[in-house]
């Protein structure tokens, strides 16, 4: 079976900076991958040109959805990619602020949802439905997620753990088949981090999506992925399974400097 | 409440004005017939005015640092608000309350002066332009400087339709609406991907060339004297005396009010109404949950344009003479005000916003000189100080009872 | 073609561009720093004509030379409306530094207004006119009226403005502040800029170049209102935006290329459509280039 996320040889440069040097990233069906690397090795930004938000400078993004055919989706705005079942969560938070956590999790039923105009306005009873059905839906994944007790609370006024967890369900309310998160661990307590952990397991046995992961928590990566891709200034300087990664001199030269070695 | 730092520092900031405005304030010169005069009193005037408002300044300031619950105690008169507040919000007391406003809406033109009655009815066309702009502005959060052009397409149709077709009233308020709405995509298709300021100009820009078009084009326009002579909605061609008429016009304008506040309200819970949001609160996380941007900012500049258009259609019938003087930039910075003023995404404060902004200074006629002034200040001091506006808008609070609860289970 | 007349319109237009320019400055650098389109820097101009004004008056019974009536009331004027700029913004911006983009923006065109009845209260609503104190210079008796000394004095002034400006930002201490500043607000106060300073100074220098704009065309026109202001101040930001707001060269190319487009478009074109020029070439240009002339496209973010 292909794979469901292909990347090859990406690409990106920032005036002069290349950010994303060459990448070949693939993922499968079911898969928990991350991705690692020093602070600015480029990881955000490929996950930015993987969702659309910029379009690399060279390379090819392909996705396989489950029971479709494979298809390129290099240079597509970031609305038709969600469309066609990627999600993604921000490194640095990026609720709607002043939305309530239900409405944030609406918002990510959107791209599922048919009214228009006119249906708005005259409330008919498939607009009618269809709203109650997405109430109902968003409601039920806020409850997976355990955020059930804030529904009608504005995004701002969560704790920070808490918007992490409401970005993973704003993401999941987009029905993907792979999930993209970007550090979602971050600022969180050691507890928020091991619910995280079980809670992304259970992402992947439940809801059958598979997950790309940006961490910088070691222990989290180790314990939950499958596969681990490191970075470094734009390059992927190894891949492998967590133990594999852990024991390869380069990734460690990464990490901790050239001093290492002296 | 006011230190006494604060008091002295309000002495230095009276200083430093009247240093600062003495030539403005004091010397006044005339250099048609070199008259100079020097007004001394004046500096008095700023010094004591400037003690006053800067001590007033620095309360407001202690107030808004001390916390939400702080400033309750604080204030015995804004507890008794707040529950006041409770009072109104339940069901029981806000039915009443409507009706009595319908009411009182109603029986307004028939005691009220054919003067009066106009002014209500601009204040309810504010209304109108405050709601339409704040499908742009308060929900899709797109800065948008030139609403007054739109404001003018609708009521030129009706002008121009009239005069060259003959076309009456009703038929052209559609026609008036769509070509506003028409103008809004064509004119937002290529600027709408531009960025906040960089939109706010262009906006602005585009309602300067349509009214100075209008002022120019004068062999169809009639240029800046206009075109009068627009007739007054009809009623089945029956013929009305002026203050029927009149109340006649009121009573659309109303209906009108009620019909738009009906749609926006619809619009701003669905699906549509969502994405504008949403866009508002962050353009690239909406695109990555799968909003189209382009069509959510199209739709609603496209739709904000549709009610500028229909108010316009209204303006021509209302005031039966429409100049390009009636829609400068200062208008669209008006219904701006209106929006912002009265509660930027809020309903209910859209409203409040226009009658304030509206009636106010025709009722504080006798300091009509200082009004613009005082306008000024207050848009300055709403926004340091209650920057929500009148009503600040609320988000809507969704409701689950047991059975929903289990069955998500 | 008519040369003359077309060196005409091209002097003319600069001149027209160097106002701008001058006003521009003021947009451009409160923008790049405080990301805010200071609607009330329009009345600034506006008040630092009309101070010269009162002071011209005022001394005009004195006797003095007009030459020097004229430097003395530039003076004044520039100073004062220093003082206006950083007032404005100690009350109307600084205590909306942290709130929405929308509020200062409404806080702005408050201040506008205010300023601009203020004015209209304190003086008159008339147009006064200003009176003629440079004299003609010799040489220009045969340039055949091309050019007038006034002219000349206001393209000069900007000139050096320009000089001084450009030294200033590239080689002080503040001017290196007010760059870093304008990178990235956060990090320059992490590293120990002082923030309400840098801000001051921006306004105090956006506000004297363009009270200058103001002293130098009340004479160059001749006569000026409390509404002289908006015009202008709109003019010239949307010269700043042309040029690619924040950027300092974007707004003095923006000036110049607007004000020779209005000069030619009325030149040949038709002059009722003055304003009409200046605005469809904005929306043409951005649409074009949505980043303004030298503005560079930035990729946010995420
Ligand atoms: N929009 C942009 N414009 C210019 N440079 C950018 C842009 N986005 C990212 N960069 C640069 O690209 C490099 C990689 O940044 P990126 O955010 O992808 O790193 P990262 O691996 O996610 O780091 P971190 O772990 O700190 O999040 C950095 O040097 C960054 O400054
Ligand atoms: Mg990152």
């Amino acid at each position: 079976m292909a794979a469901i996320l292909d990347a090859s040889q990406v690409t990106m440069d920032f005036g002069g900076l290349r950010a994303v040097n060459n990448a070949d990233v693939h993922i499968d069906q079911g898969e928990i991958v991350a991705l690692i690397g020093p602070n600015g090795a480029g990881k955000t930004t490929f996950f930015n040109v993987i969702t659309g938000v910029y379009k690399p400078t060279t390379g090819d993004v392909r996705i396989t959805a489950p029971g479709k055919e494979t298809e390129s989706i290099t240079g597509l705005k970031p609305n038709k990619i969600t469309e066609k079942g990627l999600a993604r969560t921000f490194q640095n938070i990026r609720l709607f602020q002043n939305m309530t956590v239900l409405e944030n999790v609406m918002i990510g039923r959107h791209c599922r949802m048919k009214a228009g105009i006119a249906g708005a306005v005259f409330r008919d009873r498939k607009t009618r439905e269809e709203e109650e059905q997405v109430v109902a839906d968003s409601y039920a994944i806020l409850k997976k997620i355990g955020l059930e007790t804030f529904v009608n609370e504005l995004a701002k006024n969560l704790p920070y753990g808490a918007q992490r967890r409401l970005e993973i369900a704003r993401a999941m309310a987009t029905e993907p088949f792979l999930l993209l998160l970007d550090e979602p661990a971050a600022g969180m307590n050691p507890h928020e981090t091991r619910e995280l952990d079980e809670m992304i397991l259970k992402i992947r046995a439940t809801e059958k999506i598979s997950i790309l992961l940006i961490e910088h928590d070691m222990s989290l990566v180790m314990s939950i992925s499958d596969r681990i891709y490191v970075m470094d200034y734009g390059l992927l300087i190894a891949e492998g399974q967590p133990k594999e990664v852990r024991a390869n001199p380069a990734v460690i030269k990464a990490y901790l400097g050239e001093e290492f070695n002296a | 409440m006011v230190t006494l730092k604060q008091i002295r520092n309000s002495v230095l900031i009276a200083l430093w004005m009247m240093i600062l405005t003495f030539p403005i304030m004091v010397i006044k010169v005339n250099t048609i017939e070199n008259i100079v005069i020097w007004r001394w009193m004046n500096l008095l005037y700023i010094g004591v005015g400037t003690v006053i408002l800067s001590i007033f300044w620095f309360f407001l300031i202690n107030r808004r640092k001390l916390e939400p619950e702080e400033r309750k105690r604080s204030f015995a008169l804004k507890g008794k608000i707040e529950t006041l507040k409770g009072v109104l919000a339940k069901p029981v007391v806000q039915k009443p309350l409507y009706a009595a406003l319908l009411v009182i809406i109603i029986i307004f033109p028939f005691v009220s002066s054919l003067y009066q009655t106009g002014i209500m009815i601009t204040a309810l066309m504010y209304v109108i332009l405050g709601l339409g702009l704040n499908i742009v502005v308060g929900l899709g959060g797109l800065l948008h400087l030139g609403y007054a052009a739109f404001y003018a397409v609708g009521a030129y149709t009706y002008a121009l339709l009239h005069r060259y077709l003959g076309l009456s009233f009703w038929v052209c308020l559609p026609i008036g609406a769509l070509s506003a709405m028409l103008l809004g995509i064509l004119v937002g298709l290529p600027v709408l991907r531009l960025r906040g300021d960089y939109l706010a100009i262009v906006t602005l820009a585009f309602g300067e060339i349509v009214r100075i078009l209008l002022e120019n084009l004068s062999q169809y326009t009639g240029g800046p004297a206009g075109i009068s002579g627009i007739p007054r909605p009809s009623f089945f061609g029956i013929k009305m005396s002026l203050s029927t008429a009149m109340n006649y016009t009121y009573f659309l304008t109303f209906a009108l009010v009620l019909f738009t506040i009906f749609v926006v309200r619809r619009l701003e819970h669905s699906r549509l109404g969502r994405s504008w949001v949403a866009m508002r609160e962050d353009e690239v996380a909406s695109e990555a949950m799968g909003i189209d941007i382009t069509r959510a900012k199209l739709s609603s500049f496209a739709l904000g344009a549709l009610w500028a258009g229909l108010a316009g259609v209204f303006f021509s019938a209302k005031t039966t003479f429409v100049n390009p003087a009636s829609f400068t930039l200062w208008e669209s910075v008006i219904i701006l005000c209106v929006v912002v003023l009265g509660g930027i995404g809020s309903i209910k404060g859209v409203v409040l916003g226009a009658i304030v902004i509206i009636l106010l200074p025709e009722y504080l006629r006798a300091f009509s000189q200082y009004r613009m002034l005082f306008f000024g200040l207050i848009l300055v001091m709403m926004m340091i100080f209650r920057p929500g506006g009148f009503i600040p808008a609320k988000r809507r609070v969704y409701t689950f009872d047991k059975a929903q609860l289990e069955e998500s289970d | 073609m008519d040369l003359d007349y077309f060196f005409q319109l091209f002097l003319g237009g600069m001149t027209r561009g160097s106002i701008y320019a001058l006003i521009a400055l003021g947009y451009t650098m409160v923008y790049g720093i405080i990301k805010l389109i200071n609607f009330a820097h329009g009345e600034i101009y506006m008040i630092g004509a009309f101070t010269a004004l009162i002071i011209v008056g005022a001394l005009g019974m004195t006797g003095l030379n007009p030459v020097l009536i004229f430097l003395i009331a530039g003076v004044i004027a520039v100073l004062t409306s220093a003082g206006y700029g950083v007032t404005i913004e100690r009350i109307a911006y600084k205590p909306l530094r942290n709130a929405p983009r929308l509020s200062a923006l409404i806080s702005a065109i408050g201040m506008s207004l205010f300023l601009q009845n203020y004015v209209l209260l304190a003086q008159t609503s008339n147009f006064l006119p200003f009176p003629t104190l440079i004299p003609e210079f010799k040489f220009l008796a045969n340039a055949g009226g091309i050019i007038s000394s006034t002219q000349i004095i206001i393209l000069a002034t900007t000139a050096l403005v320009m000089v001084v400006l450009t030294l200033l930002i590239k080689f002080t201490r503040i001017g290196k502040a007010m760059r870093a500043t304008s990178q990235d607000r956060q990090m320059a106060q992490l590293v120990g800029i002082g923030i309400n300073k840098v801000i001051a100074f921006t306004f105090v220098i956006g506000s004297f170049t363009a009270a200058l704009g103001g002293v130098l065309i009340c004479s160059h026109i001749g006569q000026i209102n409390f509404y002289i202001g908006f015009i202008a101040g709109i003019k010239a930001f949307v010269a700043a935006v042309l040029g690619g707001i924040g950027s300092i060269p974007g707004a003095v190319l923006g000036s110049f290329v607007l004000g020779l487009t209005e000069s030619f478009g009325t030149g040949y074109i038709s002059s009722d459509y003055e304003d009409v020029f200046a605005f469809l070439f904005l929306v043409l240009i951005l649409t074009i280039r949505p980043s303004g002339i030298l503005g560079r496209e930035k990729k946010a973010k995420v």
